[in-house]
């Protein structure tokens, strides 16, 4: 699995959570929270999504990496060890 | 025999279109079984069943728009050829029509059957067929969403698969065409059903309002220690702590957890908590939580968890619409500081909770940066005053101080 895949996973499971964003007109750097109007629950769910999908452990003392869109790319091919070399 | 009738879900519904039948004839079903989905000016909700028995006879087609009270379907009831089935249940139809018989009133009938849990009745037998212990609601769930109930680990009893287990199972890795099935949330509609609620309210209801501020520190601490050994599943988030202390505490002051009906106030023995949940471009719908007070704090989470997600995808069972006996609404991380909500009528108050803050505050005579909430309560003049408002949020403050006892 590439950066394009997990780019397209990660952006698959936050369009699960917020359907009508256009993914791919989110400003990678901005924070999600705002970027797509996501509460507490909605960011939970989408670690649980990410956590089975991919079979990685996202501890909560994470989750500010995961903040931003390159943020859980990055974290996420980390983990997989997939990092940009 | 009894007729299984479109349910009144609020004062302003006359009518309703009944959407898809989870049943047919010669099932059985049991009292909190999901039989029907209708669809409302609140959305699709999902009708459950007070009876216990086997459905005789299908009355009304899919897709008739019919008004409240009409039979839609016959159910053969369990005990039919004895007496009286289930003595508490003889008024039949009753908890179906008209008011639906929300908590106090006849403490004999339990309101709202908790989804999950099964009566305490013969019927469960003929009702679960072996093979994979599934309830009909969800294995019609996971024929449609493609879902096989094999992949699904059941979390009912004795390992049944629920309604619930499948919507989540369904909703984990989702391919794309899927996600984008149009939502059954008619928002306009929604809006419509809010301000009539609401301007009821400000014109019924004598408000008054209470803020106070808690050191919800011991909160964070205990959530974040917890959290570290689970995985995200089983995480809790502070809305669970502050739903589970605002129940007991609705317990405990029953001027706020009941009914105003009729020129007369009704307490409530059960709490069901109605969460506010935001809906995605401008909807606002507070389904209850049944029973909030009597759960663990893991349930509960999980409880709630089900309850967004179904509320955002425009599933509602009929109980949780009108069952509620106190609101709870949180603006979460990204809200600011304080809110006062409008109370839900009939009932008669609504806790309100900010973002958490860090602030700085004096502990112990020394002053230091502690995550502070603001808790506000909107209460009904005609049943309580500001002194008893002002004794239940200080209880449902101090209640936050000991997370691990909650």
């Amino acid at each position: 699995m590439n950066d394009i895949d997990i780019r397209k996973v990660v952006q698959e499971e936050l369009n699960n959570i917020a359907p009508e964003v256009d993914m791919a007109g989110v400003d990678p750097k901005a924070d999600l929270r705002e970027a797509i109007d996501i509460d507490s629950m909605d960011f939970l769910n989408f670690i649980t999504a990410i956590h089975h999908r991919l079979g990685i452990d996202i501890p909560e003392i994470d989750y500010p990496k995961l903040i931003t869109l390159d943020g859980a790319i990055g974290y996420v091919e980390a983990k997989l060890g997939l990092g940009k070399t | 025999m009894v007729d299984f009738r479109m349910p009144s879900l609020g004062a302003d519904m006359e009518a309703g279109t009944l959407v898809e039948w989870l049943v047919k004839p010669g099932d059985w079903v049991k009292r909190g079984d999901i039989v029907a989905v209708v669809e409302t000016q609140k959305g699709a909700i999902e009708i459950e069943t007070f009876e216990t028995g086997q459905v005789e006879g299908i009355l009304v087609e899919l897709n008739s728009k019919v008004p409240v009270g009409t039979p839609l379907a016959r159910i053969r009831t369990e005990g039919e050829a004895k007496a009286a089935p289930v003595a508490a249940l003889s008024p039949a139809a009753a908890p179906v029509i008209s008011p639906p018989a929300p908590a106090a009133a006849p403490p004999a009938i339990p309101p709202a059957p908790a989804p999950v849990a099964p009566p305490p009745s013969p019927a469960v037998a003929p009702a679960a067929p072996a093979r994979t212990r599934i309830s009909p609601a969800a294995r019609r769930l996971a024929e449609a969403r493609s879902v096989d109930p094999a992949t699904v680990t059941g979390s009912g009893p004795g390992g049944a698969i629920t309604y619930a287990d499948v919507a989540r199972r369904a909703a984990e890795p989702t391919p794309s065409s899927e996600r984008k099935r149009a939502p059954t949330l008619d928002l306009d509609a929604m809006r419509t059903a809010i301000a009539a609620a609401m301007a009821r309210s400000k014109r019924e209801i004598p408000h008054y309002y209470l803020a106070h501020q808690v050191d919800v520190t011991a909160c964070e601490h205990w959530l974040s220690q917890k959290n570290a050994a689970l995985p995200p599943d089983n995480r809790l988030l502070i809305g669970a702590l502050t739903l589970k202390a605002t129940a007991l505490a609705a317990h405990s002051f029953p001027a706020f957890n009941g009914f105003y009906r009729d020129n007369k106030y009704e307490p409530s023995e059960a709490v069901h908590v109605g969460v506010a949940i935001a809906i995605r471009g401008g909807g606002l719908a507070a389904p209850a939580l049944h029973d909030a007070d009597q759960l663990s704090l893991d349930d509960l989470m999980s409880r709630m968890r089900d309850l967004v997600q179904r509320t955002r995808a425009g599933r509602i069972r009929s109980s949780e619409i009108s069952d509620s006996t106190i609101t709870v609404t949180s603006l979460g991380e990204r809200g600011v500081e304080t809110l006062y909500g409008i109370i839900y009528p009939p009932q008669v108050a609504i806790v309100g909770f900010g973002k958490v803050l860090v602030r700085p505050w004096v502990v112990d005579g020394a002053i230091g940066p502690r995550s502070v909430i603001t808790i506000t309560l909107s209460a009904d003049h005609r049943v309580s005053d500001g002194h008893a408002g002002a004794l239940f949020l200080t209880e449902i403050g101090k209640l936050l101080q000991e997370p691990d006892k909650l």
